[in-house]
């Protein structure tokens, strides 16, 4: 079991965003969570990787392990935590500066020198997110002058470098047209078995296609929980909660 | 709608644009007509040589050879000092959890009530403490550091807004990438910050190149070229007012100064425009909303 979390809570302030979540990740496989707005999919997402952290009023309970290891423990770092679970936002957040510094700006923090070592792993990550061909002869170029859908692969080619074991996805199509949305839907298809990966997305139709397995979250009583968990087709095809079973259905949410 | 009601509506859109019209032209003018009559009464005295020579006759006539590089010099001081304060200042106010704190609120009306005081008076105090309590006597030194206080607050001002401009996703990112703050800080937050920070400096430039009152009580009066920093020196804004007000006779030469001043301020302020142009593009590009 990759990631596990035991009555996983988060608030902020006196606001209550998830609350006793429960969920076991498997390695190498694609967990989807789903539900409606405002249900705390993103905040259990960032307290998996601890950017929880950042926010002054956020706290969070319970426990996350991940490999066995607790996020929390005296020993674990955000920082080494965050390069072994890599996070890619809804919006493309490439960095103000050329593809390849932004790709090896993160390289070097963690301590990679040597020039050819970096230059193969910029080759390497950027073949692995279909985008070499496109940006090979103009690597110098600002990452800015990239469309959204290439903004976003070299996101993730920028997280892949780090050559994590976890990637955390927070609806990484959705600000996306439906074609690049489409060329990163692949992407996340070509990783499974390479990486774990869970991802948040609002498209129902995205999650049957790409997951392995589902969470679905609901607001009860102002908070945020999961409703309903397992392998997607059994979640997909007979859910057992009836709210989960009717937002699935597109009744609902 | 009726075609009276129509007509009437149309008359008052364009009174309307014509009153904006006159007040736009009313603006414009002004500033026409201050750098026409600068410029129309400088231009007798302009030539290379006047950039360079010395002063004579009290500055009736030579150049202002010296004055340009006492401007130089108290503008080196002011940046040595302000920038790295200025910087520093802004980085705490913006680079925290909570930029909303009791003491960061504080240090914001503090700099408010310091963009607030008169120059003059700012004046009298660098005099008391940098020239007299510090015993830097009318100096290059104690005019660049009493001018540093004056141009801080609108540099630090400009700073933090340059950081703030920064988008939050940045620094999200950077710390999912597992950056600490501060290679956040200086690989990505500053660089992305650059231009609207340096188009800060260079409107602080403006505003040091434009001031008289603080230097007049601190760096001084004299037209010699001055040695070293502990030396007096007289700056341009100096030069004019004291050529304008104290010399019979030297108004041409006062209109010549501004002519030089005019267009060094009016090339700075391009600078700027560009850096912010450079700045706002670079934000759009990277922080547009979705």
């Amino acid at each position: 079991m990759m990631i596990q979390t035991e009555s996983l809570g988060v608030q902020y302030g006196s606001s209550i965003a998830v609350r006793d979540a429960t969920l076991s990740v498997e390695t190498g496989r694609i967990t989807a969570i789903v539900g409606p707005s405002g249900c705390g999919k993103s905040s259990f997402l960032a307290a998996l990787n601890r950017m929880t952290d950042l926010l002054p009023d956020a706290h969070v309970t319970g426990r996350v392990t991940i490999d066995g290891t607790d996020i929390h423990g005296e020993s674990s770092s955000p920082h080494d935590l965050r390069r072994r679970v890599g996070m890619i936002f809804q919006k493309p957040t490439p960095f103000p500066m050329s593809i390849r510094r932004n790709i090896q700006l993160a390289l070097r923090e963690h301590g990679m020198r040597e020039r050819a070592a970096l230059e193969a792993t910029t080759e390497r990550v950027l073949r692995d997110v279909g985008l070499w061909d496109e940006v090979c002869d103009r690597l110098e170029a600002s990452a800015l002058q990239l469309s959204g859908g290439q903004q976003q692969r070299l996101c993730m080619a920028r997280a892949l470098a780090l050559e994590p074991q976890v990637l955390l996805l927070d609806e990484p199509c959705s600000a996306l047209d439906p074609i690049a949305s489409e060329r990163v839907e692949a992407l996340i298809r070509e990783l499974r078995g390479r990486y774990t990966m869970l991802i948040v997305t609002h498209n129902l139709a995205q999650a049957r296609r790409l997951a392995d397995h589902v969470a679905v979250f609901w607001v009860r009583d102002g908070a945020g929980v999961i409703i309903e968990q397992g392998p997607a087709a059994r979640v997909f095809d007979a859910p057992r909660d009836p709210t989960a079973a009717a937002y699935l259905a597109g009744v609902q949410g | 709608m009726s075609r009276r009601t129509a007509r009437i509506a149309s008359v008052r859109e364009r009174l309307t644009a014509a009153l904006i019209w006159c007040v736009a032209v009313v603006v414009l003018g002004l500033l026409g007509w201050i750098l026409v009559d600068v410029i129309v009464r400088g231009a007798d005295g302009w030539s290379l040589s006047f950039l360079v020579a010395e002063p004579e006759d009290a500055g009736r006539a030579g150049g202002i050879g010296p004055i340009i590089i006492s401007t130089f010099l108290v503008l080196a001081v002011t940046f040595a000092v302000s920038v790295p304060l200025s910087l520093a200042t802004a980085i705490a106010l913006t680079e925290r959890a909570d930029r909303a704190a009791l003491d960061a609120r504080l240090v914001r009306r503090c700099l408010d009530v310091l963009a607030a005081v008169p120059s003059i008076v700012l004046g009298l105090f660098g005099n008391a403490f940098f020239c007299v309590a510090l015993g830097m006597g009318y100096s290059i030194l104690a005019g660049g550091l009493t001018l540093a206080c004056m141009v801080l607050p609108i540099m630090i001002r400009t700073t933090e807004q340059a950081l703030a401009a920064v988008p939050d996703e940045y620094r999200l990112a950077a710390a999912g990438l597992g950056l600490n703050h501060t290679s956040t800080l200086f690989r990505v937050l500053l660089p992305a910050a650059a231009p609207a920070m340096a188009a800060g400096i260079v409107l602080g430039i403006g505003r040091a190149l434009a001031e008289t009152a603080v230097l007049i009580f601190t760096a001084g009066y004299v037209v010699r070229m001055p040695e070293s920093l502990a030396d007096s020196g007289r700056v341009m804004s100096v030069h004019i007012y004291d050529l304008a007000m104290n010399v019979p006779g030297g108004s041409a030469q006062a209109y010549t100064t501004a002519t030089v001043l005019v267009v060094m301020l009016l090339l700075i302020n391009t600078v700027a425009v560009a850096l912010l142009r450079l700045a706002g593009f670079r934000h759009v590009a990277g922080g547009r909303e979705a």
